[in-house]
C-alpha cells in the first residue's frame, strides 16, 4: 500500500460505517482526510455490511417512522437490555444525537426503506435501510470519494505510536503514516478467535461469527496495550443461536433459526435445558447464544412438527425430516430412546389451551425440570424437522473508554487530546450488556458524527 | 416440472434472500418470494419474469460474490429468463433460437436484406437506381408489401398468442373473463410505469452502476413508447389506406406521419440510451448466457427507426429503391424475430406482473402452488 502523502489531518482506522461518517464530517469541515479500510474492497464495511436498520429517537412521524419514540421510551428500553449497565450520559446524549441520524444519512445518499408492511417491518423504532447495509456503505463511500477522501483498502492498522497519550503516526504494515488526529473505528475483536478463548474458555472454538473476518481486534489491542482506558469485559457480547451449517464467517443474518418457541430444544444428550417459550422470539433471541453455548459441544437441535411448518420466517438451510422421532433422532446423531422419552414427556405434559402465537398464550407444560410457558404444543405430528443450533457471536464489546466528544481516555485517567473511537469499538461505553436491535448502528452513527468533527477541529486548530 | 441447472440456482438464490430480505423493498420479485417457502420451476419462472435485471439487489447483496454463498440474484433470473423464453416460446423446437439469439438475428438480417435487394433490383432493372413517382410504391407494389408482411405478421401474431397462453398458463391466471379487472389494472399500470425500474421509493435502480439513477427507466419508456407511435403511425396508414381509400404518401400533418416522425425519433433515442448503459454496464449482474438478445433487439428496433425515418426524407429521390430494400429488411427481421427474441420480455412480464398484482392483493401465493379443485376440475373436464 501506498498513499498519497505522509502525513494527512485526519486518520481514520476502519472502513465501517462509523469510521467512513468520521471520516465524511472531516473532510466536510475541510480535512485533509485518510480512511484506512483492513478488508479488500469486496468486503469493505466490515459488519456494517450486514445491518438492516437503525433506532433512532423521534417525536411524532419522520421521513420513514411513523409515531413517536423520545427520549423516555428509549432510555427505558435500552435499560431494560442493559439492566442499568451503561454510563447514563453518554447512553442519553447518544439516543438524542440519533433524532437526526436519518437525515443526515439521506442527505448523503443514503436510502431508506419507505414502510412496506412486510414481515419484518418496525416501522415506529427502526429505520430500515433499503437493501441493507451494504447499500449504506455504498453511498457513503461514492460521497466520501466526491469529498476526496483518500481511501485503502487491504489497509490494516498493524502498530500505532503514541507519545504521552498524543496520537503520533501508524503503521500499515512497513509503511507508515502521521496525522494530526486519529479517529478509531476498526470493530471489536470478534473475528478473534484466540480472543474469545481467554473470556470463554476452549468453547469458543465452537463459535460462529456472523459478521466480518476483518474485525479481529488488532487495533483495539495496540490502544489497550499504549495504556488506553478499558471498558466491558470481554466476554460481554451479542450471542444468539444461528444454524449449526452456517459459515464460519459472515453468514450474517439469514443463518438465523426463528422457531425455537414454536418447538422444543434439546440438546446433544436429547435433553431440554431451558424455557423455549419464555417470552416472544425477538426478545428471546440474543439469549439463546448463551444458553447453547453452555451445552455439551456447544450443539442444541430445535425440533418441530408439521403444525409448525410455515408458521417462521423461512430458514436458509433446510431441516433434517423424518416421519418418526426415531429416526429423526438417528439422522441428527442423537440417542433414539432418550429423544423418544423427552419428546413424550413434553407431550405428555402439555396442558389444554388454545395457541396462539401472536399473543403470550399461556398454553404450557406442567410438572417437567424445565416447563414450556408458552406456545405448547405436543410434537406429534410427522413429518418432524430438526435444526441444529451454534452460538453466533455478533459483536464483542469491550472496547475504549471514551468522553461525550469521542476522545479516548487513558487508564491513567487523562484524556487523550488527539484520538476518538467511534462505532463498535466504544460501543461498550453504552451498551454494557444485552442489546437492543438498531443501536448498534446508532452508536456508530451517533459517535462516528461526533468523533469526525472533533478530530477535525483538533487537526485544524480550531 | 422442468428441473435445470437454471432453475435450481434460482431456487437456491430465493431460498437465501427468503432468510435474508433486506431487499424485500426494492422491486416485486422479493415481496412475490415472501409469499413462498419452496420455489418449483414454475414459481422460479415467474419470479424472474418479474425482475427488471436493475441491478440493485446484485451490489447491495451482503452475500455477493467472493462470499461463499456467491449470490447474483439479477445474473440468476437473467439466466433462468433466456431458458423460460425458450420453454415457453411456439412452435416449442423454435425456442432453441433464444440461445444463441444475437448471431441468428444477425444472419437473418443480412439475408434477408439482400434477398429484398435482388429481389426488387430484378423486379425493377434499369429503375431501382431512380426516383419513382410515387416513391417506395414504384419500387414494390402496395399489394405485394401488404401480403408480404400481412402474412409474417399474422405468423407472428399466432406464435406470439400461442406463447403467451403456454405462460398464461404455467401463471396459473384464470380464464381472462373470470378475471379481477382492478388487479389486472394495477398489473398493467406497474407494467407502463416501469414501476420496478424506480429502485424502491422512486430514485432509480442500480444501473448502469450502483448509483441509484433513473437513466434506465426513461430511455426504455423512449423506446417503448416510439414503437407504441410507430405502430400507431402504420395501424392508422392502414385504415386510411383501407377504410378511406387514401394511399400513402401522407403529408406531414396527417396521423401517420407525426405519430411516425415521434415514434421514430422515441426508437432512435430509446435503444441508443439503452445500448450506452448497457456498455457502460457491470457484466457481473447481467449473467452469462444472453449472447447479444438484448442488443440484437435494440440494434433492429433503432435500425428500423432510422431507415424509415431516411426513407421519408429519401423517398422521392433515386436512394428510394436501395433505402426501401434496407428499411424492409430490417422490419421483416425484426418481425420474424418477436417471438424468439428479446421482445417476448414485455409479455411475460406483464403476465407477471398481472399475477403479482392479483397475488399481493389476495396476499396469497398462486403461481406454482397446487391447484385449487375448481382449476383442476376444469382441466380435467
Ligand atoms: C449479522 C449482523 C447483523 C447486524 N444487524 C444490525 C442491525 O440491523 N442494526 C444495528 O444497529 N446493528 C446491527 N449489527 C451490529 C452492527 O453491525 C455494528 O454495531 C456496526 O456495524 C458497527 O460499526 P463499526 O463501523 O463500528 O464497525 P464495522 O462496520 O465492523 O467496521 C469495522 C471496520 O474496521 C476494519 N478493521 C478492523 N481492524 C482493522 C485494522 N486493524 N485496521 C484497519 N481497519 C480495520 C474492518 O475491516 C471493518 O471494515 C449487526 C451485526 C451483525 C454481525
Ligand atoms: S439479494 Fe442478498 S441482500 Fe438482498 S435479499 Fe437476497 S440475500 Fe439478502
Ligand atoms: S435486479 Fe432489480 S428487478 Fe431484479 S430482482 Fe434485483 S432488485 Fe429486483
Amino acid at each position: 500500500m501506498k498513499t498519497l502523502h505522509d502525513h494527512y489531518d485526519v486518520l481514520v482506522a476502519g472502513g465501517g460505517q462509523a469510521g467512513l461518517i468520521a471520516a465524511i464530517v472531516a473532510a466536510e469541515k475541510g480535512a485533509k482526510v485518510c480512511l484506512l479500510e483492513g478488508a479488500p474492497r469486496t468486503y469493505r464495511g466490515g459488519n456494517t455490511r450486514h445491518t438492516r436498520n437503525l433506532r433512532p429517537l423521534h417525536i411524532g412521524p419522520l421521513s420513514v417512522l411513523s409515531g413517536t419514540y423520545d427520549e423516555a421510551e428509549y432510555w427505558e428500553d435500552l435499560l431494560r437490555v442493559t439492566k442499568g449497565k451503561t454510563n447514563e450520559k453518554l447512553a442519553r446524549m447518544t439516543l438524542r444525537k440519533s433524532a437526526e441520524a436519518v437525515s443526515w444519512l439521506e442527505q448523503r445518499g443514503v436510502q431508506f426503506q419507505p414502510p412496506l408492511g412486510g414481515t419484518l417491518h418496525l416501522g415506529r423504532t427502526n429505520a430500515f435501510f433499503m437493501g441493507g447495509g451494504k447499500q449504506l456503505l455504498n453511498a457513503l463511500y461514492r460521497h466520501a470519494e466526491k469529498l476526496g477522501i483518500e481511501v485503502h483498502y487491504d489497509a490494516m492498522v498493524t502498530a500505532i505510536e503514541i507519545e504521552n497519550g498524543t496520537f503520533k503516526r501508524l503503521h500499515v504494515g512497513d509503511h507508515v503514516i502521521s496525522a494530526n488526529a486519529f479517529v478509531a473505528a476498526a470493530g471489536g475483536f470478534e473475528a478473534n478467535v484466540e480472543w474469545l478463548k481467554e473470556a470463554w474458555g476452549d468453547i469458543a472454538e465452537n463459535f460462529l461469527i456472523r459478521g466480518t473476518p476483518y474485525n479481529r481486534g488488532g487495533l483495539l489491542r495496540l490502544l489497550l496495550d499504549h495504556g488506553a482506558q478499558q471498558i466491558g469485559e470481554p466476554n460481554q457480547c451479542h450471542a444468539v443461536a444461528i444454524d449449526g451449517r452456517a459459515p464460519k464467517f459472515d453468514g450474517g443474518i439469514c443463518t438465523r433459526v426463528d422457531c425455537v418457541s414454536l418447538g422444543v430444544v434439546v440438546n446433544e444428550n436429547a435433553e431440554r435445558f431451558y424455557d423455549e417459550g419464555e417470552d416472544f422470539w425477538p426478545k428471546r433471541y440474543a439469549i439463546w447464544g448463551r444458553l447453547v453455548a453452555d451445552q455439551p459441544n456447544q450443539v442444541a437441535h430445535v425440533i418441530i412438527d408439521q403444525k409448525s411448518k410455515g408458521g417462521f420466517m423461512p430458514p436458509v438451510f433446510p431441516a433434517t425430516t423424518a416421519n418418526s422421532i426415531d429416526e429423526l433422532a438417528r439422522k441428527i446423531g442423537l440417542d433414539a430412546d432418550i429423544l423418544q422419552k423427552t419428546i413424550a414427556d413434553f407431550n405428555a405434559a402439555v396442558q389444554p389451551g388454545a395457541f396462539d402465537h401472536t399473543t403470550l398464550d399461556g398454553l404450557c407444560t406442567n410438572g417437567l425440570a424445565v416447563n414450556k410457558t408458552n406456545w405448547a404444543r405436543p410434537i406429534d405430528q410427522p413429518p418432524y424437522s430438526a435444526y441444529s443450533l451454534r452460538p453466533g457471536i455478533t459483536f464483542t464489546y469491550l472496547g475504549v473508554e471514551v468522553t461525550e466528544k469521542a476522545a479516548m481516555k487513558m487508564a491513567d485517567g487523562s484524556l487523550s487530546p488527539n484520538i476518538f473511537a467511534a462505532g463498535e469499538i466504544m460501543a461498550g461505553n453504552v451498551l454494557g450488556q444485552g442489546y437492543l436491535a438498531g443501536i448498534g448502528m446508532t452508536i456508530g452513527n451517533v459517535f462516528g458524527r461526533i468523533a469526525g468533527s472533533e478530530a477535525a477541529d483538533y487537526a485544524l486548530n480550531r | 416440472m422442468r428441473s435445470t441447472d437454471k432453475t435450481t440456482e434460482a431456487a437456491r438464490v430465493m431460498s437465501i434472500c427468503n432468510a435474508c430480505r433486506y431487499c424485500e423493498g426494492h422491486c416485486a420479485v422479493f415481496q412475490a418470494m415472501e409469499l413462498r417457502l419452496e420455489f418449483n420451476a414454475d414459481t422460479v419462472d415467474y419470479l424472474a419474469n418479474l425482475c427488471h435485471n436493475c441491478g440493485a439487489c446484485y451490489h447491495n447483496c451482503q452475500y455477493a460474490p467472493p462470499h461463499e454463498f456467491a449470490l447474483n440474484v439479477p445474473a440468476a433470473m437473467a439466466e433462468l429468463r433466456q431458458e423460460n423464453y425458450g420453454v415457453y416460446a411456439w412452435p416449442g423446437f423454435m425456442g432453441k433460437l433464444f440461445v444463441n439469439n444475437g448471431l441468428w438475428v444477425s444472419l437473418l438480417s443480412i439475408i434477408v436484406i439482400t434477398l429484398f435487394a435482388i429481389t426488387t433490383a430484378q423486379l425493377t432493372g434499369n429503375d431501382f437506381f431512380s426516383a419513382h413517382a410515387n416513391a417506395f410504391y414504384g419500387v414494390i407494389p402496395h399489394n405485394v408489401l401488404a401480403g408480404l408482411f400481412g402474412a409474417v405478421g399474422l405468423f407472428v401474431l399466432l406464435a406470439l398468442t400461442l406463447s403467451c397462453i403456454k405462460f398464461w398458463r404455467a401463471m396459473q391466471l384464470p380464464n381472462p373473463l373470470r378475471l379481477n379487472y382492478r388487479q389486472v389494472g394495477q398489473g398493467i399500470k406497474n407494467a407502463l410505469t416501469l414501476k420496478y425500474l424506480d429502485g424502491g421509493n422512486g430514485q432509480g435502480c442500480s444501473y448502469p452502476d450502483e448509483t441509484p439513477s433513473m437513466a434506465r427507466r426513461w430511455f426504455h419508456q423512449f423506446t417503448f413508447w416510439g414503437f407504441m407511435l410507430c405502430f400507431a403511425a402504420t395501424s392508422t396508414g392502414t385504415i386510411l389506406h383501407y377504410g378511406f381509400d387514401l394511399p400513402a404518401p401522407y403529408g406531414f400533418v396527417s396521423l401517420p406521419k407525426l405519430f411516425g416522425i415521434l415514434g421514430g425519433l422515441g426508437l432512435i433515442i430509446g435503444p441508443l440510451g439503452l445500448l450506452a448503459l448497457k456498455i457502460k454496464a457491470d457484466p457481473t449482474p447481467k449473467g452469462k448466457t444472453n449472447k447479444g438478445m438484448d442488443v440484437s433487439f435494440l440494434v433492429l428496433l433503432m435500425l428500423s427507426a432510422a431507415t424509415g425515418l431516411g426513407l421519408m426524407l429519401l423517398r422521392d429521390t433515386s436512394l428510394v429503391g436501395i433505402t426501401l430494400c434496407i428499411h424492409l429488411g430490417v422490419v421483416l427481421t425484426l418481425f420474424l424475430s418477436m417471438p424468439y427474441g428479446k421482445f417476448v420480455h414485455g409479455f411475460y412480464r406483464l403476465i407477471a406482473l398481472v399475477v403479482f398484482a392479483v397475488e399481493t392483493q389476495d396476499h396469497k401465493a398462486i403461481v406454482g402452488t397446487p391447484k385449487t379443485d375448481t382449476q383442476t376440475k376444469i382441466k380435467a373436464a
